[in-house]
């Protein structure tokens, strides 16, 4: 007979996996809707890029089950930095790897917030960024305040909703968003969306 | 001693194989020179993939000096740095400095035999 830990800890494999594919699942969906944000003040390519590194992580799904969390988060970390391409890919890779290097297997809430904030600060390094600056750390940061705070997921859902469209209004002071100067004024900002996107699908899947 | 290697950075394949035709003219064979440009799709982009490839390929005792044109050039170049071999990253740096410009200078640089600070350096001179 199988010990009990044994089946949780597949659940709770299974469980991240059907995360890491709704996360995956909800960007890809959205490849159109990115694009058109990007093409408004960037390069245009976000939504393609994403799409390229998420359906690569998607077929390494097979791989991934049964290994530990911080195991898996470092090995789609280095997934999205081969395949996305853009300044998305590095980004979004070291915001996984970093979650993967500060992960326990059996994370609490505070675990996560920890390890979240620690990979928040990675990005902000691989980025030379700050908040404010129109990116995806305006998405990202408010979450993890959320996150700290005990939020429930509805609430850190709707943060990550509301962080993304509040970047509308800011000047971009990074990447090609940035040459645009005040032309950047009035545009969601596409790496904040996108991280809204996994956000949401993140919070949605856990709730269901 | 070997001069200090050059990689060039573009999203465009075509800059990256002009610029590096370019600083082929100025320093003939003296000089490694690898280049990279697009996505894995062969579209405008850059990739880790393809710019450690360029770095190998490039590479010298003496260092690798990294050229890049926009941001997400930049950022992957920075990225892929980090995931040479311990012994190597030391020897690799990503010059803040025109694409073609510091190229050719970088690499006029290098093939008097300057270490990869001095090519740095002077490439970035150009920088504003």
């Amino acid at each position: 007979m199988e010990p009990a830990l044994h089946t949780s800890e597949r659940a709770e494999s299974d469980l991240t996996l059907r995360i890491v594919r709704a996360a995956a699942e909800a960007v890809i969906g959205h490849t159109d809707e990115l694009t058109a944000l990007d093409q408004a003040i960037g390069d245009g390519d976000h939504g393609i890029n994403m799409k390229r590194g998420l359906e690569a992580v998607l077929a390494d799904l097979p791989q991934l089950r049964g290994k530990p969390l911080g195991e898996m988060l470092k090995a789609i970390g280095m997934k999205l930095v081969m395949k996305v391409g853009g300044a998305s890919g590095p980004l979004y890779g070291t915001l996984a790897l970093e979650l993967g290097k500060h992960m326990p297997a059996s994370p609490s809430r505070g675990d996560l917030a920890a390890a979240f904030a620690a990979a928040i600060e990675a990005v902000k390094a691989r980025g030379k960024s700050d908040l404010a600056q129109k990116t995806m750390l305006d998405v990202l940061a408010p979450v993890q305040a959320k996150l700290a705070e005990g939020a429930d997921l509805c609430a850190i859902k709707a943060e990550a909703l509301r962080a993304a469209e509040a970047t509308r209004p800011i000047q971009a002071l990074r990447g090609r968003a940035s040459f645009l100067g005040e032309r950047s004024i009035g545009h969601v900002d596409p790496g904040a969306r996108s991280a809204a996107l996994f956000v949401a699908a993140i919070c949605d899947t856990l709730e269901g | 001693m070997a001069n200090v290697g050059i990689v060039i950075v573009s999203h465009s394949p075509k800059v990256a194989e002009g610029a590096s035709e370019m600083v082929r003219q100025m320093v003939g064979d003296t000089v490694p020179v690898a280049h990279t440009g697009g996505n894995l799709d062969g579209g405008l982009g850059t990739s880790v993939e393809g710019i450690m490839a360029a770095i190998e390929r490039a590479w010298s005792p003496a260092g690798v000096a990294i050229l890049v044109d926009l941001g997400g050039a930049e950022t992957n170049s920075e990225m892929a740095v980090e995931m040479l071999p311990e012994n190597r990253r030391g020897k690799v740096v990503v010059c803040n400095a025109p694409i073609v410009e510091g190229a050719v200078i970088a690499a006029a640089e290098s093939s008097g035999g300057s270490s990869l600070e001095t090519v740095k350096r002077t490439a970035e001179e150009l920088s504003p």
